[in-house]
């Protein structure tokens, strides 16, 4: 157990899913120096050119490469440096990857991790800061992930490499510096099961990614007032865990849903759909939903604290459900 | 170029394969007892033949929504074709792919595809596996004169060049992507031409001639697996028929054209060919033609015996079972 950033624990997790499996390899712009983010670091000294494929800045060839590579028995990670540049290799994740086992009958199983990189970093503008983990939830045949600490990272990303279907591996920007103690030796988080990370009596915060954090914020401010919050962190955006957040909002039968992605047509509104299918009976307030205003995430800074979505804005949908 | 009789008569029995089958798959489409659109192959015989005749059964291919042909000529199952066309659960698919997405894996075929130019990317990424596997596959991308617009096929051609890949990029270029005329979308009269941006190996030959095919793409297969890399190999050709079905009523075409291009057919050129060169003589060409027609006669009506997919599998093959 060491202290790690997450970005850390990232390299950590495809250093050691390479050197336990030798069909994986990572292709994506500037690997080869680690990336930008660092979560390559030191692989292509270990690995070689052609474990540690440094491409050209080609999205759609690249992503091409992790289809057909997959198909014949290879396990590419593919990384998409930030998370708006998917749009250019948006075929081969949409209609290639997800898609090829089911229209082939069965034929294919392809093994593919899309990481990424998502949401708002200092003034990094319209086209470097989304988060755009709906449009894959939409996709069925892939998986989503979002993890929101360093020890998820590590777990979530190596149940991701392991698992035979394409999923899309999403981490929020904000938290590629946060530290945790994480276990140096490999560990599973497993896909598709959520975690309450604060258990709480009186509202429960279904929150993703970054915004789990800002729960957290939240529980303790509100627990100085005396509204007790249950955080629940799905971890995995599709499929979702409906189980456990069905069970905390029964508990509590207040829910506010948050996320970092603008809230028209968010995985939030997903979620708030299926609590009131499903638990409406359990229901004391509507189900609410924080998310960012339906623009572009704008440079000027001024403007950027504007529409991030954070602490103060889970407080105030928690509060509107006493009003 | 040496082709033994064998060889030749090979050749021949494949193109009228493709020919027959899809002669009838235009029929059937009409007849509304084939599901959604076919694209017909007719014409353009001599591409997918001369090139699978040049490719190791494990080398790879991958084909476009016109992929009939390739997958006969790469040894594809006619009985398992027609059945997946049928929609029934004993096709290439299991009746969830029909003829754009037809694929068989276990032959090297990564499939027909939907999306023009999507085959290239996914090509590269084979041929990528053969180069990290250290096995000597070679992987061919078909794909039509469309497709070298897509920004796929630039990122593709770019990287594949990068690497050195072992591949063989086939330009079947009929002159028409979809409903509009190469002529009116493409800035080059030549798909070769493009080569050269990507400082690869071109090819031009006529993809009326199947010896002209096989013998440029023995040339292109033996230079991707040496290891010195891709070639474009651009083959002239023409689309009998319309983009979807033999006569969809969207385009016309000048029917002087259509027919200057059926006058140089590569079914009957190929069977002068064979006839000069001995192989056979007319009343035995005649009898294989009738022999395969039949045997299409025969898949066509195993195909429409064969059972629906099971309501089950709708839900089937969307994931993977994984045990992590």
């Amino acid at each position: 157990m060491t202290n790690k950033t997450m970005t850390a624990a990232i390299n950590e997790a495809i250093d050691q899913e390479m050197s336990r499996d030798d069909k994986v390899f990572v292709a994506g712009e500037d690997v080869r120096v680690g990336g930008p983010f660092g979560t390559e670091a030191g692989l292509h000294a270990k690995y070689g050119d052609k474990r540690i494929l440094n491409t050209a800045i080609s999205e759609l060839a690249l992503t091409g490469i992790g289809v057909g590579a997959a198909a014949v028995g290879l396990r590419p990670i593919i990384e998409i440096m930030i998370m708006d540049f998917v749009a250019v290799g948006m075929d081969q994740i949409v209609n290639q990857m997800a898609k090829m086992k089911y229209m082939l009958g069965g034929q294919a199983t392809l093994p593919i991790v899309v990481t990424t990189h998502a949401g708002i970093d200092s003034s990094s503008a319209a086209q470097h800061s989304g988060s755009l983990e709906a449009w894959f939830c939409h996709v069925p045949g892939l998986k989503v992930v979002m993890p929101s600490n360093a020890y998820d990272a590590k777990g979530l990303l190596t149940a991701s490499i392991r698992d035979d279907n394409p999923v899309i591996f999403i981490s929020n920007k904000r938290c590629m510096a946060s530290m945790m103690e994480v276990p140096d030796e490999s560990y599973v988080v497993p896909l598709g099961v959520a975690e309450v990370k604060r258990s709480g009596s009186d509202v429960t915060v279904v929150a993703l990614g970054r915004l789990v954090v800002d729960a957290l914020t939240a529980a303790d401010e509100l627990a100085k007032e005396g509204i007790s919050l249950e955080v629940v962190d799905p971890r995995t955006l599709s499929p979702m865990d409906m189980t456990t957040i069905l069970a905390s909002v029964k508990k509590t039968s207040r829910a506010v849903v948050a996320h970092e992605a603008v809230r028209n047509c968010g995985v939030g509104a997903e979620i708030a759909a299926t609590i009131a299918d499903e638990a409406f009976d359990f229901l004391d307030a509507p189900v609410k939903r924080v998310g960012a205003p339906f623009t572009p995430v704008p440079f000027a800074p001024a403007l950027e604290k504007e529409y991030l979505p954070g602490a103060q804005e889970i407080i105030d949908a928690v509060r509107s459900l006493y009003s | 170029m040496d082709l033994s009789n064998a060889d030749m008569l090979r050749m021949f029995e494949q193109m009228t394969r493709i020919r027959e089958f899809d002669e009838r798959a235009g029929l059937l489409m009409e007849q509304v007892k084939v599901h959604g659109s076919v694209h017909l192959y007719c014409g353009e015989e001599a591409i997918a033949v001369g090139v699978c005749e040049a490719l190791n059964d494990d080398d790879y291919i991958t084909s476009t929504h016109r992929g009939h042909g390739h997958l006969i000529a790469k040894g594809g199952d006619v009985d398992r074709m027609y059945a997946e066309l049928f929609a029934k659960s004993t096709g290439y698919n299991g009746g969830k792919g029909g003829s754009m997405h037809m694929a068989a894996l276990d032959l090297g075929i990564i499939g027909a595809n939907g999306i023009v130019a999507a085959g290239l990317p996914i090509g590269l990424g084979v041929a990528f596996a053969s180069q990290y596997q250290g096995n000597d596959r070679v992987t061919v991308c078909f794909f039509g004169d469309g497709a070298t617009n897509e920004g796929a096929f630039h990122e593709a051609m770019n990287m594949a060049a990068i690497l050195k890949a072992p591949m063989v990029f086939v330009c079947e270029n009929n002159g028409y992507g979809e409903w509009s005329s190469a002529a009116s979308t493409t800035s080059v009269a030549d798909i070769v031409d493009r080569a050269a941006s990507y400082g690869i190996a071109g090819a031009m030959v006529d993809g009326m001639d199947v010896a002209a095919v096989h013998e440029a793409s023995i040339a292109a297969v033996a230079r991707a697996r040496s290891g010195a890399g891709p070639t474009l190999l651009e083959c002239k050709t023409y689309r009998y028929y319309d983009h979807v079905g033999r006569d969809f009523g969207v385009l016309e075409r000048d029917p002087d054209e259509i027919a200057r291009w059926r006058a140089r057919d590569p079914i009957k050129h190929w069977r002068e060919v064979l006839i000069a060169h001995g192989v056979f003589d007319d009343n035995t060409a005649d009898t294989i033609t009738a022999s395969i027609g039949a045997d299409m006669e025969r898949a066509i009506a195993k195909a429409e015996q064969a059972p629906d997919p099971h309501p089950d599998a709708l839900y089937e093959d969307v994931y993977s079972e994984s045990k992590v």
